[in-house]
């Protein structure tokens, strides 16, 4: 009995996927079913049937809640390719929205990888969640790996230090982490710098509420306007910038890498500032 | 089968020690009739092949070193180690590692060529913190959660350094993931046959099983001449914990992982339950781990495909 629930729920779901996302997507994103067993579920845990089913109320966000619109998709390159994007919101909103709109609106659709914090697997049911949907630990060997099996990874260079920023430090690019530099060099991968804009207003956070944070284990815990991080119906605008390929050897100096860090990191900053010149309000 | 006196006129013989195991006889199976073998084992070999020859001793006795004078002996296949939780950890050390030392002295005194050690991938141990697919440069970080690894670590560390210390001496020593199969009575086979096997609630890791018979002919590849470094062993590939348990139409028990250990450290306590308490890792974070290398070297592919691998725990062996 809580087989066939379950089956309802998903099939319920899946068809709920297919009827915002057009029929079409069925059929676009089958290509992506990496060779797996037959147990339907790729190497790293992802699984495109329980993905489909999964991302339904994120396609849903996607359309009618934050009223996602993409700038530049085209901009992303075929083959193995570094997304690069500011982040923000307290709850990874963007890590989802930018991987709905690969799925959706690039062409070829692609499922891309993002790469989690370690304490993710310590999470029951996110843990399972994050694998199924296609994300993986953000190890240095992880990265390389799916890199050199040519797929798009989505990193957020900022790190926990920006997801959890305050309301008055919005559109503000916190330090950008090497590692991600040193992959690209390594590998040879183009890096396409990403901007959201829209997802900084999404949850304010007033004041992060430190000792409550280290009671529970987790890194911060923000108090917003709404007492409980629940995103605000902000309007986003994902702004895809030209892909830009860096060469050099990876164990560089690090101030030489962050010399390359920062022409990146003043490309987003550029792609933020475009798209809040561009934007006539942040709900609309 | 007397053993002949004198050793000049015999052909080379791979000797293989923990022989009586479910995977050794299988193994024997497997060799015997390619190559002379001799195995050693403290326990009966019932039902062995004729044409082999078996001492029913410990390797840690002094009787161990006489086999090497009194054959030939070109290849060793050391598998003679034991995981029981319920031993004492003086007896387990002193087995495991005494024994595998005892042996790797005596390959390097009486000029064996070749020295299969069977490790295993568990020496990586489970943990948030791995990556999705260990490669065999990975530390071995099993024993920072459950101490009772540490000699299984030792063991591989010990074929490691056997390894470095005589270049003379081709030293293969492989990892394979979690071996299952018919009557094999290691944990993660004990565990799949439960009827209401426990699970973390939320948590459904990938992993790697492989069947026996393909470990047991991952140690006879092993043997090939020209061979030697440390390599993991994969089997049909990776697979969600859940899937498995589906398959076998198991009607698993979601405990919350925060109930689980101190529940499980009381049943085990009390003998209500076999397995350690840190085994929970194994079905709640990641341990797989890369078989390229291996798969590169010898070419390797699974014999078996993963439903056939799977449905192996249930089957009567022969």
């Amino acid at each position: 009995m809580p087989v066939s629930l379950r089956g309802l729920v998903k099939k319920g779901l899946r068809q709920w996927t297919t009827s915002m996302a057009g029929e079409e997507l069925g059929s676009k994103v089958s290509a992506l079913a990496r060779t797996g067993n037959e147990f339907g579920v790729d190497p790293f845990g992802f699984s495109l049937d329980y993905a489909l089913s999964a991302i339904a109320p994120i396609v849903w966000m996607y359309k009618h809640y934050f009223r996602v619109q993409t700038y530049g998709i085209e901009n992303v390159p075929a083959g193995r390719v570094l997304l690069v994007s500011n982040h923000s919101g307290q709850l990874p909103f963007d890590g989802a929205m930018i991987g709905v709109a690969m799925l959706t609106e690039a062409t070829p659709s692609r499922a891309i990888r993002s790469l989690v914090d370690k304490w993710v697997p310590t999470l029951p049911y996110v843990s399972t969640y994050m694998a199924r949907v296609g994300q993986v630990v953000g190890t240095p060997e992880n990265c390389r790996r799916l890199l050199e099996s040519d797929e798009a990874i989505l990193v957020f260079p900022e790190g926990m230090r920006a997801i959890n920023k305050l309301y008055h430090e919005r559109y503000q690019l916190q330090d950008f982490g090497l590692g991600f530099m040193r992959l690209a060099l390594e590998t040879n991968t183009p890096i396409v710098p990403i901007g959201v804009v829209g997802a900084e207003e999404q949850a304010p956070a007033l004041f992060d509420f430190k000792p409550a944070a280290r009671l529970l284990g987790i890194p911060s815990f923000p108090v917003t306007v709404t007492g409980v991080p629940i995103p605000l119906p902000v309007k986003y605008r994902i702004y895809f910038g030209e892909p830009m390929r860096f060469t050099g050897r990876p164990d560089d100096e690090d101030a030489e890498l962050d010399r390359k860090v920062r022409t990146v990191k003043a490309a987003i900053q550029g792609l933020l500032d475009q798209g809040l010149r561009e934007r006539e309000g942040v709900f609309r | 089968m007397s053993a002949k006196k004198g050793a000049g006129d015999e052909r080379p013989a791979v000797l293989v020690t923990g022989i009586a195991g479910n995977l050794g006889r299988r193994l024997a199976k497997q060799l015997h009739r390619k190559e002379k073998v001799i195995g050693i084992d403290r326990r009966p070999f019932p039902g062995m092949p004729k044409d082999m020859e078996m001492y029913q001793l410990d390797l840690r006795k002094k009787k161990a070193e006489d086999v090497f004078k009194r054959h030939p002996i070109k290849a060793v296949i050391h598998m003679g180690i034991m995981h029981d939780p319920r031993m004492s950890q003086e007896e387990h050390h002193s087995f495991n590692v005494l024994g595998t030392s005892r042996i790797l002295e005596c390959c390097a005194r009486y000029g064996v060529k070749k020295l299969v050690v069977l490790s295993s991938s568990n020496v990586y141990g489970p943990s948030p913190d791995n990556s999705n697919f260990l490669t065999e440069d990975a530390p071995l970080m099993a024993a920072s959660r459950f101490s009772n690894m540490r000699d299984l670590i030792e063991v591989d560390m010990l074929g490691q350094s056997f390894f470095w210390k005589h270049p003379d001496v081709e030293t293969v020593v492989l990892r394979p993931v979690h071996i299952v199969g018919p009557n094999i009575k290691n944990a993660p086979s004990n565990y799949l046959r439960l009827a209401r096997p426990w699970t973390m609630a939320g948590f459904d890791p990938m992993v790697q099983l492989i069947h026996v018979e393909e470990a047991a002919r991952a140690m006879v590849q092993a043997l090939r001449r020209g061979l030697r470094g440390v390599f993991n062993v994969v089997g049909p590939g990776e697979v969600p914990l859940s899937k498995v348990l589906e398959e076998l139409g198991r009607r698993p028990i979601a405990v919350p992982h925060m109930v689980a250990r101190p529940l499980l450290n009381t049943l085990f306590r009390y003998r209500l339950a076999h397995f350690p308490p840190p085994e929970l890792d194994h079905i709640q974070f990641l341990c797989a781990v890369d078989g390229s290398r291996w798969a590169k070297e010898v070419g390797w592919k699974s014999a078996y495909s993963m439903r056939d691998t799977i449905r192996a725990v249930e089957s009567e062996g022969p």
